[in-house]
């Protein structure tokens, strides 16, 4: 029997970004909020300090930083007449694990949505016909970029986002992204410095008429403290930055923007190593009445709460809705069901740019620095005639030269032996690589919902992932390698090996972590797992944060999005739902 | 100092910490109104050890010593893979964590699996080698007239090992040479590039062929430097490699 603990206003399922946005709003609002995380606490002179940070191995190859397959994983086919099986070593995708989640290894690439990635059947069928989206499963979000807005702009001012604006209020300004929706204020932070690769890249597409900006960054162009008094530091550019902490309070990260303040506060509490299991309810299914979690030593507890938020990483809410029994599990010979519908991925394809005669020396990155188009990205240019919608950004990228990671060879060099060993040795400075960071469309078959064989160390069922890419996207993935190949011819290069994505999509490869969809909002019960505040349209007590949210992954990095949507259901929250306990904010 | 709701000090703050890389089994812990900041628990790396091998018999060295220096042979750029220590790397990775399977799943039922589908065996990796090496004992016998690798030529070794590449060479057992091939391959890389406080990549020799500085944290200096040489001293998590004896 599960130990009974004293009751919250708030519990929440999970501390990374989420559950620290959620944690600080809602502190800040009077209530009592209780985080709890299934593992350990970290903070930067403990776990990554300037020490022994810089240590390819241990971080990105040896998984220290992330969630360990052999306690918890999922199993994977690439369509229904698979057999799915176990994922026994991370590696397309690396889920954050203990406080901070995986906002402490991310890269920091902070993006906002365009105006039509809110309306992306609408809008794709009404410019191109309804045959444009046939074979997709796309859908509408029920809010819209201006209602948004003001959310994006709390989280760059929580992060201090260094770049350049595009669009301020309606007006264009030079140097940023012309593509972008407008924007209330600028960045808090100007933008980057760029070093030789991403200069070339800059140049190269000025030069084709193409609109090259400064990436926006989550590290830091110059000391900044944010409206909560933390404070960051001014990147050095170590290049340790995807996949690894920040020694440096540089990288904006729950840890460097959050936390320490959420920790003073007397109505937060933070219990680790205490994974919750399951969400409990009322017998008629309608209400939360907290949740069941265990502790490392094994021991049960019963956690009571007035509200229940899921601020898990996407695979684990859905995961969670599912072995709660909440909504409707997603099938797809019927299409009836909405949880664990609608998964997408990231479609990321890529150009390798080799240079005989420049010393690009790539070690000195960041996690985010780039300069970047966007003229290829969601419904920016004309697709007419082209068979596919969506699209990319395409950034000549330079996140630093971890070598066992990042030597890169010019195509048909074999990967071993004295050619291989001479094309290292010659190209390791001169080389670098341009992401084709695209989009990720649902297709029917691809879905989240329980194995029937194997189960997780708890005995529940596993998650299972049943995923492939869709012809959409493959052909977007083409279309748009192929336009960053031009750019990198035009930057001088002595050879480009251009990698569209291919399929069969293979979990083994790291391609990104940013898994999307399966708890999804919508408009009505009719279409969604949660309404446009985040709020189960089953359970009125109950909030599920993440890129689950997202019917569809547009050609953007999740983060920028999730964040704004987790300040959004904080607000609605702590103003209509504290007046309206128990109740639904949208009519059903 | 930490308020923590549960009594929770020295050792078994210790191993609270050491949780960080999801092994449940440090303490549960309730953090309210407080920092959680500890003195003296740097979460810093182990290093390999010196001495004896820890885990491969002779004959596993006598193959891996051949093979690696096929992978990345000696020549006057750099080191060959076994001069710069990767193959004391792979005992030592071996005979820790990453052998023992402790960031695998490991439990049944097993199937064969799709390549998309990775890694199916249920061996833990420093299982996986020594069934491997030892099926491939057994195939290079049979082909090459009671031979073993380490005394064939050198093309005929670049020449199974394509044949391992492509998987095929064909192994009796659960093991395919494609997907030794493909781990071995990349624990090598492992090997000559990771920092040297792992073994291989000894005084940073295979950083210094590429060029590549080391565990450096601030580069602020150098960003706008374009198209020069950085003259900067190749660091490693121990500090300068002209310093280090290893
Ligand atoms: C290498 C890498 C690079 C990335 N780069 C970028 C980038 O540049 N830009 C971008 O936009 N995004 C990036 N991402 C994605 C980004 O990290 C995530 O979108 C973001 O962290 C999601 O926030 P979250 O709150 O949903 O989940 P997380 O931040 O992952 O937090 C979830 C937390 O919940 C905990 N948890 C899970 N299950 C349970 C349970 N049952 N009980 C208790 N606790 C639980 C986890 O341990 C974790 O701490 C990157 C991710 C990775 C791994
Ligand atoms: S590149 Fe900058 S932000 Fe990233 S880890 Fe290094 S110092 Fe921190």
């Amino acid at each position: 029997m599960a130990q009974a603990m004293p009751k919250v206003d708030v519990v929440l399922v999970g501390f990374g970004w989420t559950g620290a946005i959620l944690a600080q709003q809602l502190c800040d609002a009077g209530l009592s909020v209780l985080a709890l995380e299934r593992a350990a606490a970290r903070s930067t002179p403990v776990n990554w300090a300037t020490t022994f940070d810089q240590d390819e191995l241990r971080y990105m190859w040896r998984h220290h930083l992330f969630q360990n397959v052999k306690y918890s994983t999922l199993t994977f086919r690439n369509n229904i007449h698979q057999s799915a099986l176990p994922m026994r070593h991370l590696g397309s995708f690396l889920p954050g694990t203990g406080v901070g989640g995986a906002g402490i290894h991310w890269n920091g690439q902070i993006w906002r949505w365009l105006e039509s990635d809110f309306k992306l059947k609408s809008h794709n069928e009404a410019r191109y016909g309804k045959q444009a989206t046939a074979g997709l499963t796309l859908q509408d979000m029920p809010v819209s970029y201006q209602e948004l807005e003001p959310y994006y702009d709390m989280f760059d001012k929580t992060c201090g986002t260094s770049g350049q604006a595009g669009n301020l209020s309606g007006a264009k300004q030079t140097g940023g992204n012309p593509f972008e929706a407008p924007r209330s204020a600028p960045y808090p932070t100007p933008p980057l410095p760029m070093t030789y690769g991403p200069k070339l890249f800059e140049q190269a597409a000025a030069s084709m008429g193409l609109h090259p900006f400064p990436h926006p960054a989550g590290n830091l162009s110059q000391e900044y403290t944010n409206p909560l008094g933390m404070q960051l530091g001014k990147c050095t550019f170590c290049g340790f930055c995807e996949k690894f902490g920040c020694g440096n309070y540089s990288k904006a990260s729950p840890q460097t923007t959050l936390i320490p303040y959420i920790l003073t506060k007397p109505n937060f509490e933070l219990r680790t190593e205490s994974e919750v299991l399951k969400v409990e309810r009322t017998p008629d299914g309608r209400h939360a009445t907290g949740v069941t979690y265990i502790d490392s030593a094994g021991i049960e507890h019963f956690q009571p709460a007035d509200i229940v938020a899921l601020t898990a990483y996407q695979l684990h809410n859905v995961h969670l809705m599912l072995v709660s029994g909440i909504g409707q599990p997603y099938d797809p010979a019927t299409g009836q069901g909405h949880v664990g519908k609608n998964y997408c991925y990231q479609t990321m394809g890529s150009v390798d740019v080799f240079f005989d005669d420049k010393l690009l020396n790539p070690f000195i990155g960041a996690g985010a620095l780039a300069s970047v188009i966007d003229d290829y990205n969601g419904d920016n240019f004309d697709h007419s005639g082209l068979g596919f919608i969506g699209g990319a950004y395409i950034a000549g990228m330079v996140t630093g030269a971890r070598p066992i990671e990042m030597v890169r060879v010019p195509d048909g060099v074999p990967k071993w032996g004295l050619e291989w060993k001479h094309a290292a040795k010659k190209y390791f400075l001169r080389a670098m690589g341009l992401s084709v960071h695209g989009s990720s469309y649902p297709q029917a078959g691809n879905y989240l919902d329980l194995d029937p064989t194997y189960k997780d160390q708890f005995g529940r069922p596993m998650l299972r992932m049943t995923f492939d890419f869709p012809p959409n996207d493959l052909k977007m993935s083409q279309y748009c390698t192929d336009r960053a190949a031009e750019i990198a011819r035009n930057m001088g290069a002595s050879s480009v090996h251009a990698k569209p994505r291919k399929g069969p999509y293979d979990i083994t490869h790291y391609q990104t972590t940013h898994n999307v969809g399966g708890t999804m909002m919508g408009e009505s019960p009719a279409d969604s797992v949660v309404n446009k505040y985040s709020q189960s349209w089953n359970v009125a007590n109950l909030f599920v944060t993440g890129a689950g949210l997202y019917p569809q992954n547009p050609g953007y990095n999740p983060t920028g999005t999730l964040a704004a949507l987790a300040y959004l259901t904080a607000d609605a929250i702590k103003t209509k739902y504290v007046k309206a306990a128990g109740q639904p904010l949208v009519a059903a | 100092m930490l308020a923590l709701s549960a009594a929770v000090s020295g050792a078994a703050a210790a191993e609270a910490l050491s949780g960080h890389d999801g092994l449940l089994g440090g303490p549960s812990e309730t953090l309210t109104n407080t920092l959680p900041w500890r003195d003296g628990l740097a979460d810093a790396p182990e290093a390999a050890s010196a001495g004896n091998w820890r885990y491969l018999n002779g004959a596993e060295v006598g193959f891996l010593t051949a093979a690696v220096d096929r992978l990345i042979p000696a020549d006057p750029t750099g080191p060959s893979a076994s001069e710069a220590g990767v193959v004391v790397f792979l005992d030592r990775q071996l005979a820790g964590d990453y052998g023992n399977g402790a960031h695998f799943y490991l439990q049944g039922p097993w199937q064969k699996g799709d390549t998309t589908q990775g890694y199916q065996s249920r061996f833990t990796p420093a299982q996986f080698y020594r069934h491997a090496i030892s099926a491939i004992g057994q195939a290079v016998g049979k082909s090459d007239n009671g031979k073993v690798f380490k005394d064939l030529s050198a093309d005929r070794q670049d020449a199974l090992l394509k044949q391992m590449e492509t998987g095929d060479l064909k192994l009796d057992g659960p093991i395919t040479s494609k997907a030794f091939f493909t781990m071995f391959l990349q624990n090598v890389l492992e090997g000559y590039f990771s920092d040297p406080i792992y073994g291989g990549n000894k005084g940073g020799a295979a950083w210094a062929m590429i060029g590549f500085p080391g565990a450096h944290y601030d580069y602020s200096e150098w960003v706008t430097a374009y198209n020069q040489r950085i003259p900067v001293p190749m660091v490693g998590l121990r500090g300068r490699l002209a310093w280090s004896r290893s």
